[in-house]
C-alpha cells in the first residue's frame, strides 16, 4: 500500500524538472476550474481531476490548473478559463470530463480552441 | 449533490475562504451513523451571523445574495434522519458536524471522497489540510504538513503528487472498508 515515505521516489525523479519549469514562466498557461456550489454540483470536481491526470500524461508541465469560486454564469457550470501568453482569455461552459480531455488536447497542446464549448456558442 | 464528498469539498471551501490555517476533514464510520465534520481556525463568524447561515439567502458574497453550500448540507443530512450542527467563535474558528444514518434510503452515497480532498490539495495555497478516515475500526489520517515535508521544494500541487496522493487514499479507504463503499 503506498504510504508518505514513497513520495521520496518521486521528489527525487522530479528534482532535475522543476529547474527546468522555474524557467519556463514566460510560457505558462493558467487553466481555472468553478468550484462553487453550483460548479461542484454541475459536475466540476471530475473535470479538476481529469484536467490533472491529463496533464500529467502529456507532461505538460508548463500548464497551471487552479479553482476558483462562482463566476455569475451558474446555469453554463462546470467552467473552465484558459490563460495563456499572448491569447484572449478562452471560456468554456457545459464541461465534462469527455470535453476536458479535448480542451487538453486541442487547446492546451496544440493552441486551437474548441469552439463548439465556447460560452456563446453553447448558449 | 450528488454525494456526500461533494457537499465536503463545498463547505470546505468556506473554511479556506476564512483564511483558516488548518482545515481538519473527518469522515467516521460507527453502526449505523456516519459523522462528517470540518472544522476550522479561521476568522469564524459572529453569534448574529452563524444564526443566519443556515438561510440561503445569507452569504458573504457581494455580488449575489445566495448561499447555497451550508442549507443543501443540513439538508441533506436532516433528509436522511441525522443530525446538522455548526459552532463558531470570532477569531477561533468554525466546525460544521453533521450525521448520517447509513441504512437511510434517502442518504446519498459518500462518493469519491479522494477525489474531493485532492481537489482541496490542489488548492490549498499556505494553508494545511488534515483528513482523517476511520470506518470498521480502521484509521487512515493524511496531513499536508507531512507530505509538504517531505517534498521540501516541490508544490504540493504539482499532477504527479496530486495523483499520487489520490492513489494513496483511494487504497486505504478500500482497506479500511474491506470492499464496502459507504
Amino acid at each position: 500500500m503506498k504510504s508518505i515515505a514513497d513520495i521520496k521516489a518521486i521528489k527525487e525523479k522530479m528534482q532535475s524538472e522543476i529547474i527546468m519549469r522555474d524557467n519556463k514562466d514566460s510560457d505558462e498557461i493558467r487553466v481555472v476550474v468553478g468550484m462553487a456550489t453550483c460548479g461542484i454540483s454541475a459536475g466540476a470536481r471530475p473535470v479538476y481531476n481529469t484536467l490533472v491526470d491529463e496533464v500529467l500524461k502529456r507532461n505538460l508541465t508548463n500548464v497551471k490548473i487552479s479553482r476558483t469560486g462562482c463566476l455569475g454564469m451558474c446555469k453554463l457550470e462546470p467552467i473552465v478559463e484558459v490563460y495563456a501568453p499572448n491569447q484572449e482569455k478562452v471560456t468554456y461552459c457545459h464541461v465534462n470530463p469527455e470535453k476536458a480531455v479535448n480542451i487538453v488536447v486541442n487547446h492546451l497542446v496544440n493552441g486551437n480552441v474548441c469552439t463548439d464549448y465556447l460560452v456563446g456558442t453553447e448558449e | 449533490m450528488r454525494e456526500l464528498s461533494l457537499n465536503v469539498l463545498d463547505i470546505a471551501e468556506n473554511s479556506f475562504k476564512a483564511k483558516a490555517k488548518t482545515v481538519e476533514v473527518s469522515i467516521i464510520q460507527s453502526g449505523n451513523v456516519l459523522t462528517i465534520s470540518i472544522k476550522d481556525d479561521g476568522v469564524g463568524m459572529d453569534e448574529e451571523f452563524l444564526k443566519r447561515v443556515v438561510d440561503p439567502f445569507t452569504t458573504t458574497r457581494t455580488t449575489r445574495k445566495v448561499g447555497m453550500g451550508i442549507p443543501l448540507f443540513k439538508m441533506v443530512a436532516e433528509q436522511s434522519g441525522g443530525t446538522f450542527d455548526i459552532t463558531s467563535e470570532v477569531g477561533v474558528g468554525t466546525t460544521v458536524t453533521a450525521t448520517f444514518m447509513i441504512d437511510n434510503v434517502d442518504r446519498p452515497p459518500l462518493g469519491d471522497i479522494a477525489d474531493t480532498i485532492v481537489s482541496m490539495i490542489g488548492n490549498l495555497g499556505d494553508s494545511e489540510l488534515i483528513f482523517n478516515f476511520q470506518a470498521f475500526g480502521e484509521s487512515f489520517t493524511l496531513d499536508t504538513n507531512e507530505v509538504k515535508r517531505e517534498l521540501e521544494n516541490i508544490p504540493i500541487n504539482t499532477p504527479e503528487i496530486l495523483v499520487f496522493l489520490r492513489d494513496m487514499i483511494n487504497e486505504n479507504i478500500k482497506t479500511n472498508c474491506r470492499g464496502v463503499s459507504l
